[in-house]
């Protein structure tokens, strides 16, 4: 064995959209240690509820991350919602469900583009993002925004989806669903795209639990932890969920869930557009929370699940808000596979928790 | 030195940006808006770039980072500050934690504003800031024949 080789990896490195920085230790090409880093992106966001009321706090919570914009604002939504006792419309309940699950298929293929230029194939991630923009259309047509969409507000939505874009919706969604299955394809059939993920940051199903892992990177060790299960929200009107789980705990997995996930989402914004009652988008939201009040929200976001607290003091502005996101949660189970992996694998290792460092780190 | 500006390639740095701008920096390099084919090219190497796009308002943390990755590329060289953040600070003008803006850290050449910013206005902002690269190497060029 060679002496140990201390690898920075990041916080500037192609490979990665966002900052992260690792140290890697290395002996020869193996990996024995991962010592994450992190603050690159911390910008204090929990303290400026003290300083905007919980009303103009969802723009703020909805720039926590650009990837989850959406689901954050519908989970500090919901929070709010719960500490003041406010029952939104049936309809505003779908429509969020409805974004939220485009935002989920917009950030899937978003990572997996990023996961393919992890191991090299250029075009395939390409392909994926040619497939995104298509997904960001609908966002603006209906929301004007194309990742920031600021169209959740406390008591409801903003905007309503009318008959004829959501029989537009519905159709790019067909659309997307073809072109999207001959990608699968390319992630789940390639002998090249296989070499690079089968057996590589094999994570057992007790590692998963012991370190609370979250999202589609417990899913593929079998770990049923989907917070869509709850019923949620709009969630509930779902008539059936099952959560997509696999065994093999490797990269391979991670991709093949996530894949897997997109068409289920795509399942599930058709059964909503199926469903969506007539009606009121918002109600009318007045007074401010109670001292002393509590409420917390669990929303399973693209990455895993989020959870949220908040707590009020009598006035506009909260006392108290925390959310704890599902890379927070993952961090531990990354360190975890890095160490005693190859140190052409900590690439595709990295991606396939799907890091969202803003989430982190706030 | 004007081929620089025929092709120039781009690094991208997040520095506590909330990534709703890095996904459109990428987008905008992507199929879709494609300015892959007038020659400009992502690069994760300082020392092969000639436009740095920073977005987010710049930490505590990361400011030496933008400070290094500046410092590391060759002149001539272009800064531009992507996003509302970037410019100004933007919503989080006030956290704690925020410098306010990239122009706070290093000389930046062109703003390109919005949250999150569009491709659209990204692609303007790198148009513009070609027509500065081609300047400052013509600057650079007379500056060498002078000496």
């Amino acid at each position: 064995m060679g002496k140990a080789t201390v690898i920075p990896f990041g916080p500037q490195h192609p490979v990665l959209p966002e900052p992260l920085h690792l140290d890697l230790v290395v002996e020869d090409e193996k990996v024995i240690e991962a010592i994450p880093q992190i603050g690159f992106v911390h910008r204090g966001l929990e303290k400026l509820v003290e300083t905007r009321d919980y009303n103009q706090f969802i723009y703020v919570a909805e720039r926590i991350c650009g990837i989850c914009a959406f689901g954050h604002s519908m989970g500090y939504a919901e929070t709010v919602e719960r500490l003041m006792g406010v029952e939104i419309p049936t309809r505003a309940e779908y429509l969020r469900v409805i974004w939220h699950e485009l935002s989920r298929i917009h950030s899937h293929i978003l990572w997996m583009g990023l996961a393919a230029d992890a191991f090299g194939f250029e075009s395939l991630f390409m392909h994926c993002w040619r497939l995104r923009e298509r997904v960001l259309d609908i966002f603006e047509k209906t929301t004007g925004g194309r990742v920031i969409f600021s169209v959740v507000k406390v008591g409801g939505v903003v905007r309503d989806i009318d008959k004829l874009q959501f029989n537009e919706i519905k159709r790019v969604l067909e659309g997307i669903k073809h072109d999207y299955n001959q990608l699968c394809k390319a992630f789940l059939k390639d002998t090249s795209v296989k070499n690079r993920t089968v057996g590589v940051g094999y994570i057992s199903h007790e590692d998963a639990l012991d370190l609370s892992m979250v999202g589609p990177f417990a899913r593929a060790s079998s770990v049923n932890n989907d917070s869509r299960c709850l019923g949620n929200g709009g969630y509930k009107f779902l008539s059936d969920f099952q959560p997509i789980m696999d065994g093999q705990g490797d990269c391979y997995a991670r991709v093949k869930v996530r894949a897997l996930e997109v068409l289920q989402s795509i399942d599930i914004i058709e059964e909503m557009i199926a469903k969506i009652p007539e009606g009121d988008i918002a109600v009318p939201v007045k007074g401010s929370p109670a001292d002393g009040a509590e409420s917390s929200n669990v929303v399973e976001q693209p990455r895993g699940e989020c959870y949220y607290y908040a707590r009020g003091n009598g006035s506009k502005y909260l006392e108290r808000m925390r959310m704890r996101t599902p890379t927070s949660q993952n961090l531990g189970g990354m360190t975890k596979v890095l160490a005693g992996c190859d140190l052409a694998d900590v690439n595709m290792i990295v991606l396939t928790i799907d890091p969202c460092i803003s989430c982190t780190e706030r | 030195m004007a081929f620089a500006s025929k092709s120039p390639w781009v690094i991208h740095y997040d520095a506590s940006s909330c990534n709703g701008c890095d996904i459109e920096v990428l987008a905008a390099l992507c199929p879709g808006y494609d300015v892959e084919r007038f020659g400009i090219i992502n690069t994760g190497n300082p020392k092969h770039a000639d436009i740095f796009l920073v977005t987010g308002s710049v930490n505590e943390r990361n400011i030496d980072v933008v400070k290094e990755i500046y410092d590391q590329m060759v002149e001539p060289k272009i800064v531009v500050a992507c996003g509302i953040c970037a410019c100004t600070g933007g919503i989080f003008h006030d956290c704690y934690n925020v410098i306010g803006g990239v122009d706070k850290a290093i000389p930046v050449d062109v703003y390109a504003p919005g949250c999150a910013v569009r491709p659209e206005a990204i692609i303007d902002a790198v148009v513009q800031a070609i027509g500065i690269l081609d300047e400052k190497s013509k600057a650079l060029a007379a500056a060498r024949k002078g000496a």
